[in-house]
Order: C-alpha cells, then sequence, then structure tokens
C-alpha cells in the first residue's frame, strides 16, 4: 500500500492501521485505516468525539491492547529507534523484549486518570525510580537521586520528601506531574499523552500543558496528544488530525484546520463549541444525530448519514485521503 | 494528489451555510427531530442492552463444568421425581432368597437378537463356611420388559399405578446394583432414598434462606444494637459444635411421630444452624451496598426502609443469594447424610442415602458386599454436581470476571 506520506525522517509512521476487536456481538473495527506521521520534536494533535478510535491508536502503537480479542489486521507502524534502526511494530511480539526495551524508554505514555494509573500501595518515588531501574543500570541511589531530580523538574515542591508519599497524598495535577515524571524519566523521544487534562480542573490543564511544553522544549522529544478537547489542540499542537469511527478524515497544520475547515465533521466540530460571550438562551448547535452503532460496518463515508451537504452517490463508496493543499489532506468526496 | 478546489475559504464559508440551514430547518420542526433522535437511540440501546440475566445465562453456558453440574443435577431431581416409575420394585419388595446378591448384568443380544434379558439365579450355601453363593443359572433366561406391570406403587403420592420403566416377569428379579442384607434391590432403594435426601436439601435451603436473608438485611442494615444483637445470636449458635448441637435437638424429637413430620423437624434442625453463614455473608454485602448513591437517592425521594430493603438492596444481592444457596445445598446434603449414618435424624422405614449407609456399618459389608456402598457414589456425583454448578453460577454473577 503506498504510503500516504512518501518522506523518510520521520519518527514515527503508522501507516493505513487496522486495528479490530473480536467480541461475541460481532467485529468492531475500532481502527479502519489511520495513517499519522510523527516528525522528532514535533507536537501532533488527534482529536475526534468518544469512541472515534483515538485512545485504541496509541495503544496499538505500543501494542498495549488485549492479545486474545484484539488484533491488528494490516498496517505498518515503523519507529526509527535511537540508534537508527527502523522498526515495525506492528509486527512485534507484544510480550517480547524488544517492545519492552521501547516502552517507557523511547515511547512514554501519560494517561487521563493519574489516580488510577498509578499504584496505591508503592510510594510515587518508588514507581518513578522502578521505570528508571527498568531500563538503566543504575544502583538503588542513583535511581532515587535521578527520580527526585524529576520530581523537582516537573514542578513538585520538597521532591525529596514527596517521593516518599503515596499517590492518595497527592492532589490531582500533582499526580499528573508525577506520572509526567515518570514518562520522561529515560528521555523518550517520543511522549503519547491520552487525555491528560481530561480530569484535571482548568487552571491545573493550563499548567500541566505548560510543563510539557516546557519539557518538550528542553528533551526535544515529540509528543501525540489525544484528545477530545479542540481548546488543548490549539494550545498544544502543530499538526492534528480529526478522527471520527476509527478513520482520520481531514488532517493538516493546526491554523489551517481552525480557520479553513474543509471536512464537514470538522465544521460540525468548531462550530459546536459553545462560545464565551455568546448571547444567553442561544442555542447551542451540536451536530445532529449520534455515532453510529460500532458493530455496524458502514460502507462508503461514515459521517454522510449525519453531513448537512447534500448526498451524492459517491458518499456510498470509498472515499480516499486526498491531498488538497501542501500537508492538508481530506477524507471527503466534495474534493 | 491534488485536486484543484474553489479557494479555501469559500468552501469552508459554504459549509458553515450548510450547518446554518440545517440549524433554521431544524428550528421549525424541532419535535419531529427529537422524536426522530429518541426512537433512534431507544433502538440502539434496544440491540446493547441485554438484559443482566442473558448475560449471566451467556457466561454461564460458556464454563462446561458448571454447565454438566446442571444437566447432572436436573437429572438427579428428574429421577427424584419419577423414581417410582424408574425403578422395577418397591421400597418394601424383599427376596429372601436373594440377600446379597452381587450387581447382575443385562445381556443385550439374545442369539443375535436385540432382546435384553438376565439370567437366573441359583443360591448354594457352602456347608463350610454357610457362606451364600449365587451363580449364574443359564437354564433360565428373563426377557427384560419394559414398561410392564409390576408391584403397585403411588406415584408421587398422588395416583395409584403399577406400571415400571422396566423389569422382568414371573419369578425372575433383576437387580443391577445387587441386593442389601434383606434382599431389597439396592437400585431401587438409591432412587427412591434419592428423593428424600435431594428434597430434604431444597427444603432445608429454602428454609435457612428465609430466616437468614431477614436477619443478615436487618442486622446489616440496621445497625446499632439490633446489629449487635443478631450477631451475637450468630456467634452463640455457631459456637456449638455442630454434630453434639444435632445429636441433642434430634434426641429432642418424639419417637412416637410419624415419619413425614420427623422429616420436617430433620429440616428445621438443620437450617436452624444453616442460616448463620448466609446471614453473615449478606450482611457484610449490604453493609458495603447501603453506602451507594442509589440508595441516597431512594431515601431522598421518601423511601420507607421497607421499601429499601425489599425493593433495592435484596435484588441488589440476589444474585450472591441464588450462589449460596446452591453452595449450602451440599452441605445440607451431606448434614442429612451424616445425621442419619449416626443413627440420629431419619430413622428405616424411611430411606434417604443416609440411612442406607447406616445400615451398611459393619466389616462385613465392606469386605464381602462391597456394592452396599453405591450410595457414596451417587453422594459424590451429586455433591460434585451441585459444586460445579454453584461456582459456575458466582463467576456466571460476577461482572468483574472474564
Amino acid at each position: 500500500m503506498a504510503s500516504v506520506y512518501p518522506n523518510n525522517d520521520y519518527l514515527l509512521q503508522i501507516d493505513e492501521l487496522h486495528t479490530y476487536f473480536d467480541t461475541l456481538d460481532g467485529t468492531v473495527r475500532a481502527v479502519d485505516g489511520v495513517s499519522l506521521a510523527i516528525k522528532p520534536g514535533q507536537t501532533v494533535g488527534l482529536v475526534g468525539e468518544s469512541g472515534c478510535g483515538k485512545s485504541v491508536t496509541a495503544a496499538s502503537v505500543l501494542r498495549l491492547l488485549p492479545q486474545r480479542t484484539s488484533r491488528i489486521v494490516n498496517g505498518e507502524i515503523l519507529f526509527r529507534r535511537r540508534d537508527g534502526d527502523t522498526v515495525d511494530m506492528a509486527k512485534l511480539n507484544p510480550d517480547g523484549a524488544v517492545i519492552r526495551s521501547i516502552r517507557g524508554n523511547e515511547i512514554s505514555m501519560i494517561f487521563q486518570e493519574p489516580l488510577t494509573s498509578l499504584s496505591p500501595v508503592y510510594t510515587v518515588g518508588s514507581q518513578i525510580a522502578e521505570t528508571v531501574a527498568l531500563h538503566q543500570a543504575v544502583s538503588r541511589r542513583e535511581a532515587r537521586e535521578r527520580s527526585i531530580d524529576l520530581l523537582a523538574q516537573v514542578g513538585i515542591p520538597n521532591a525529596a520528601q514527596r517521593f516518599d508519599e503515596y499517590p492518595h497524598q497527592f492532589s490531582g495535577g500533582m499526580r499528573q506531574r508525577a506520572m509526567i515524571a515518570m514518562a520522561l524519566s529515560c528521555q523518550p523521544r517520543l511522549l503519547i499523552a491520552d487525555e491528560p487534562t481530561t480530569a484535571l480542573d482548568v487552571t491545573i490543564q493550563a499548567q500541566i500543558l505548560e510543563l510539557m511544553k516546557q519539557l518538550q522544549a528542553d528533551l526535544g522529544m515529540a509528543i501525540l496528544i489525544i484528545t477530545h478537547d479542540l481548546g488543548v489542540i490549539a494550545e498544544m499542537a502543530e499538526t492534528v488530525a480529526v478522527m471520527y469511527l476509527g478513520k482520520i478524515v481531514e488532517s493538516g497544520d493546526v491554523r489551517t484546520i481552525f480557520k479553513r475547515p474543509l471536512h464537514p465533521y470538522t465544521v460540525g466540530l468548531l462550530r459546536s463549541v459553545p462560545q464565551l460571550g455568546s448571547r444567553a438562551k442561544e442555542r447551542l448547535t451540536p451536530i445532529p444525530g449520534s455515532v453510529p452503532d460500532p458493530f455496524a460496518v458502514i460502507t462508503g463515508c461514515a459521517f454522510h448519514q449525519r453531513c448537512p451537504v447534500p448526498k451524492t452517490a459517491a458518499c456510498r463508496g470509498e472515499v480516499e485521503l486526498t491531498e488538497v493543499e501542501p500537508g492538508h489532506f481530506v477524507r471527503c468526496t466534495l474534493y | 494528489m491534488t485536486t484543484s478546489y474553489q479557494s479555501g475559504s469559500l468552501q469552508t464559508d459554504q459549509l458553515y451555510e450548510y450547518y446554518r440551514d440545517l440549524d433554521r430547518r431544524r428550528a421549525a420542526t424541532v419535535d419531529e427531530y427529537d422524536a426522530a433522535a429518541a426512537a433512534g437511540a431507544a433502538a440502539d440501546d434496544a440491540r446493547f442492552a441485554l438484559s443482566q440475566w442473558r448475560l449471566m445465562a451467556r457466561k454461564f453456558v460458556r464454563n462446561r463444568a458448571a454447565l454438566a453440574g446442571g444437566v447432572v443435577i436436573v437429572l438427579f431431581y428428574l429421577g427424584a421425581i419419577f423414581a417410582d416409575f424408574l425403578v422395577p420394585y418397591t421400597l418394601t419388595t424383599r427376596y429372601r432368597e436373594r440377600i446379597y446378591l452381587p450387581p447382575q448384568a443385562i445381556h443385550f443380544f439374545d442369539q443375535g437378537k436385540f432382546a435384553p434379558f438376565v439370567y437366573g439365579i441359583k443360591l448354594e450355601i457352602d456347608p463350610v463356611s454357610f457362606r451364600k453363593h449365587y451363580t449364574r443359572d443359564e437354564t433360565q433366561k428373563y426377557p427384560v420388559q419394559l414398561f410392564g406391570r409390576g408391584e403397585p406403587y403411588k406415584a408421587l403420592g398422588l395416583f395409584e399405578s403399577d406400571r415400571h420403566l422396566f423389569g422382568v416377569e414371573g419369578d425372575g428379579v433383576i437387580n443391577l446394583l445387587g441386593t442389601d442384607r434383606q434382599g431389597r434391590d439396592m437400585l431401587t432403594r438409591i432412587f427412591l432414598g434419592s428423593q428424600i435426601s435431594l428434597t430434604i436439601g431444597l427444603v432445608g435451603v429454602i428454609l435457612s434462606l428465609t430466616f437468614g436473608t431477614v436477619l443478615g438485611v436487618v442486622s446489616g442494615f440496621f445497625g446499632g444494637w439490633v446489629d449487635d444483637l443478631i450477631q451475637r445470636a450468630i456467634e452463640l449458635v455457631r459456637s456449638f459444635p455442630s454434630i453434639p448441637l444435632w445429636m441433642a435437638l434430634s434426641a429432642a424429637v418424639p419417637v412416637h411421630w410419624p415419619p413425614l413430620q420427623v422429616y420436617f423437624a430433620v429440616t428445621l434442625i438443620l437450617s436452624l444452624i444453616g442460616w448463620t453463614w448466609l446471614a453473615r455473608q449478606l450482611r457484610g454485602k449490604i453493609l458495603s451496598l447501603r453506602h451507594e448513591d442509589y440508595i441516597l437517592a431512594a431515601k431522598l425521594l421518601g423511601a420507607s426502609n421497607g421499601r429499601i430493603i425489599f425493593k433495592h438492596l435484596i435484588p441488589a444481592s440476589i444474585g450472591h443469594i441464588i450462589v449460596v444457596s446452591t453452595l449450602a445445598m451440599p452441605s445440607m446434603i451431606l448434614a442429612e447424610t451424616a445425621l442419619s449414618f449416626l443413627g440420629l435424624g431419619l430413622q428405616p422405614p424411611i430411606t434417604s442415602w443416609g440411612v442406607l449407609l447406616q445400615e451398611v456399618q459393619d466389616i462385613q459389608s465392606i469386605a464381602l458386599y462391597p456394592w452396599v456402598f453405591t450410595p457414596v457414589l451417587f453422594i459424590v456425583l451429586a455433591i460434585l454436581a451441585f459444586n460445579f454448578l454453584g461456582d459456575g453460577l458466582r463467576d456466571a454473577a460476577d461482572p468483574y470476571t472474564r
């Protein structure tokens, strides 16, 4: 399958990824043709409704999905490692040593709910030190020193004292910082942030995003930020990809997407954000209809039932991702 | 692949305009749209909302051991219900010339034709040791009859009949599992005994279930001194060693009582001790459920305590109750077996598996006539089947295991 992104200087290149889940009620096509490319040091955003397949894409990259029920049907996930080798992560053994040497070491992930992502029975410090010890041959004292440094770096005061405290003694924002510290402990080249600020209030959200940007500048790492919040995308991302029902429907530079969106779904998303300062009792404008049944296999464009544009026969056929201007891709029959 | 299109901002403006059109149309026909959306949502829900019971059933059926256990239990109970019909004799039939007969074999083919039959039996007594010795008398062949007429009985205690599933005519006998000390057919006694053994478990569990549920729920829900009182009572009952307690209670049963009354007294005794387990477990479950938000919501809506208990707490613990009851049955069956084995509880002429075992408590039986211990096999099968079934139910009811 010819790659949409022919360039070879990418850090991570996902090419036509298809991840399906086999359940008793049918097969769910969670990711149905996602192509994404991340350059070193770049911030890419992945945005979409709940249930469109964003988290599954991230989990597929790191092979974190349950093996019994999920399978990567086809597609490539090419990752260029520190030593220059390129490895196809889709073909790796999910339990093998290779992927374990990548996870935490070269690609890190932070999750939405830091309280459930941190083990409640171990101290925060020991969990960070565990990551350090797993990938670097250092003594226990050195691992502890490094972890305290990291905690200080992410902005936790009294880091040496906090090292020995448990997650329930941290506030939400501090837990997220601790998780970021854990993710960055081995200086990964790619950080995947799966809805990192959804569980936090807005002021803390701003702080965490600021921290991530600063650390990115310090370490020169790329970030894949997955969210349904367009404000976070506007703040963080340079490139953004919009997903709907497992497919990417529009992708490109963030300013272009926000100012001149070309896919009806993107337009609908941007319209549905409530505006500060709008008149009271003005109706909100959501996209009509709801996301289709994940078990249904829809032929053609997945959005065409909800699309306000007059439909043509082509909407029920295969719709390809086309490059309407350099770097701006849209999957719609209008183009 | 680049295609030419109208300059970007114009296309975007057009898309926004399409949405505004849609909004105008929706504002005009708001009710239609909402109804359509609601109908669509309802259809979706119907497709996704497999009820809790169907999900449980699906999970249960995938567990082969549990399914096997369930099938065995159903067969046992069917056998108990139709026991009078299924066996060739009645409880009191005895053949004095067939004492301690070893199991007989049915031969299925008579000179090439499918015609099941049994051979006759000849009795010889060794003159020196007086041991009985049975030999097959090949000159006499008794064909096995299906649905033949035999001893009369009262089916389910309701109507008279004398048809049996299989039997032999004339003076032949068919003892598939041998006979006991008085020449009574073991198969008959086991099947008829299962009626008592299996139903004691059932009745006993229902009694202790009711008692235990009420006390456990009251204890957990109200707390305070009621809880303390009930828990101390439970501890009092549990601290007695069970067998002496059973013995004492059984001894209190008057000797002149008819067998059926004795049977119920025994069930009552067993369930008076068995309820504590369920009460304790339910109390724990209620303690954790009491703080759920939906109970608080019910209280805020003005629900009475009784309503909260019966409409919310008990249905929430029904899965637990079912499982505990299914697992309590084998212990009831074993308890009855133990009681009767010790000579308390049920006495002959009521027959249960325990009574059957009580009659063979001697070295003779173990050494010379081991087939009289076949009730043990049936007891083991029943208990295993109940355990598998209970385990399977518990796994099916638990939403957190795969």
